[in-house]
């Protein structure tokens, strides 16, 4: 049976790991590499870097990083951060990345979802979005979600879908950093909505709100950094108690 | 031991080979048949699309080659899949070493395409270490091969479908060993102790 997946993101601030609090402050959280290596021994399912510097120059760095832990992790990882072209994408799959995901760029030029299927095939095409409620609708934002856009959630993840992504990361900006539990109501939408999978981001405090979020949110991966980081919420413990909630869980 | 990882255009070939490095196998990344046809083990990853990877291969000419290889050979999700006869993937014909097809995921029974994420191995026999039986291993593919005579482990999405193969010198997995952690590594190192 196919599980549900346990995701800790990792943000990648100068080759160290970082954390946005609500999008804002930041916390040093460690290496990337060590963690990475830790949470794939501890049965984390799958991993994500983002690269939130992600300038020309920081790429360089970041596709070096990005060897170093396929050399060392034996799980699947997706990296994203400032990835606005083609050409961005190929040096980091090279690297040994398994998908790539993309935010603001595709927003910008949503031609580049299609480009990038093309090129390198739905499956590593990650396409994240970072959402709020605005008005009773949730409204898509951008650059790391400080800018508003005019792009409603489930129409964007729907075009996000038929342009070629092959998963979508939700982030609700009203749940992130909060530890209140991830925002059900448009995960279950967007679950409704979709053929391809979706992970939801934001909200993460303990091991009932994934739960709630695989159950009544039913996605199909959950993702979450401080509270795994700081070892809120560890990993063997959190499967232990969704295996319990009779979730499939590896 | 000698072992050629074969390098076409798609693909994270970088992931196979960091695996390789984890169990101390010594390999080569390289798409020169002489090289291919020479080596104690092959191995054909993939990640990618079938027709143009069947092109590649054509453009290459080594579709013949691995078709005629002796060696154990080892075909991974893409890999596996190119061995089998034909693929709805953009209806491509493939190398035919398995004569099944390879079949889209229905899209009507409320799955989710692609297959992704890690699932578990049912019905181990053949090759494969009888201790994987139930363990889990990750999956990212759209299209499958149905179980068929030379399936050797089973994995259902909606309905049964080749997790493994093995016909003669040919094995094929559609999961990805090299990102299935522990399990991932067992069935490679047993690819690499046949």
């Amino acid at each position: 049976m196919l599980t549900k997946r346990i995701i800790p993101c990792l943000d990648i601030k100068d080759g160290r790991t970082v954390k946005g609090i609500n999008f804002i402050s930041l916390r040093d959280a460690g290496d990337p590499v060590e963690l990475a290596a830790a949470y794939a021994e501890q049965g984390a399912d799958e991993l994500v870097f983002l690269d939130i510097t992600a300038t020309t120059e920081d790429r360089k760095t970041f596709a070096k990083l990005v060897k170093e832990i396929a050399q060392h992790v034996n799980i699947p990882f997706t990296v994203g951060g400032g990835i606005s072209s083609v050409a961005d994408v190929g040096p980091l799959l090279e690297a040994g990345a398994d998908k790539v995901s993309i935010n603001s760029a595709a927003v910008r030029q949503p031609q580049l979802i299609d480009e990038l299927a093309k090129a390198f095939g739905t499956q590593c095409i990650v396409l994240a979005v970072d959402a709020r409620k605005v008005n009773n609708s949730w409204m898509v934002h951008t650059h790391g979600g400080s800018r508003p856009t005019e792009l409603k959630l489930f129409s964007w993840a729907r075009e996000g879908q038929n342009r070629g992504a092959g998963e979508i990361l939700f982030t609700s900006m009203d749940h992130d950093g909060t530890k209140s539990g991830f925002a059900i109501d448009p995960l279950q939408k967007l679950n409704e909505l979709l053929t391809i999978p979706v992970i939801a981001s934001g909200g993460a405090g303990n091991a009932m709100h994934f739960a709630e979020a695989f159950i009544l949110g039913k996605c199909d991966g959950a993702l979450a950094a401080s509270v795994f980081h700081f070892g809120e919420i560890k990993i063997p413990e959190l499967k232990t108690y969704l295996r319990a909630a009779n979730i499939p869980i590896r | 031991m000698r072992i050629a990882v074969i390098r076409y255009n798609a693909g994270n070939i970088q992931s196979v080979s960091y695996a390789l490095e984890r169990l101390g196998a010594s390999f080569e990344v390289t798409s020169d048949p002489e090289k291919i046809q020479t080596a104690d083990k092959v191995i054909f990853p993939g990640v990618g699309e079938a027709s143009t990877t069947m092109r590649f291969l054509q453009e290459k000419g080594l579709n013949h080659l691995i078709m005629s290889l002796q060696q154990p050979v080892l075909g991974v999700c893409l890999g596996m899949q190119l061995l089998c006869r034909f693929s709805e993937e953009n209806d491509t014909t493939c190398l035919g070493v398995f004569p099944v097809d390879v079949r889209k995921f229905g899209l009507n029974d409320n799955l989710k395409v692609p297959h992704m994420g890690w699932n578990s191995l049912d019905k181990i026999s053949g090759w494969l270490p009888a201790a994987i039986q139930g363990k889990f291993t990750y999956f990212v593919h759209s299209f499958y091969v149905p179980v068929n005579a030379w399936t050797v482990a089973e994995t259902q999405y909606g309905i049964p479908f080749s997790a493994a193969m093995r016909k003669d010198n040919f094995f094929a997995v559609q999961f990805h060993p090299e990102k299935s952690a522990q399990t991932g590594e067992k069935i490679l190192q047993a690819f690499l102790n046949v």
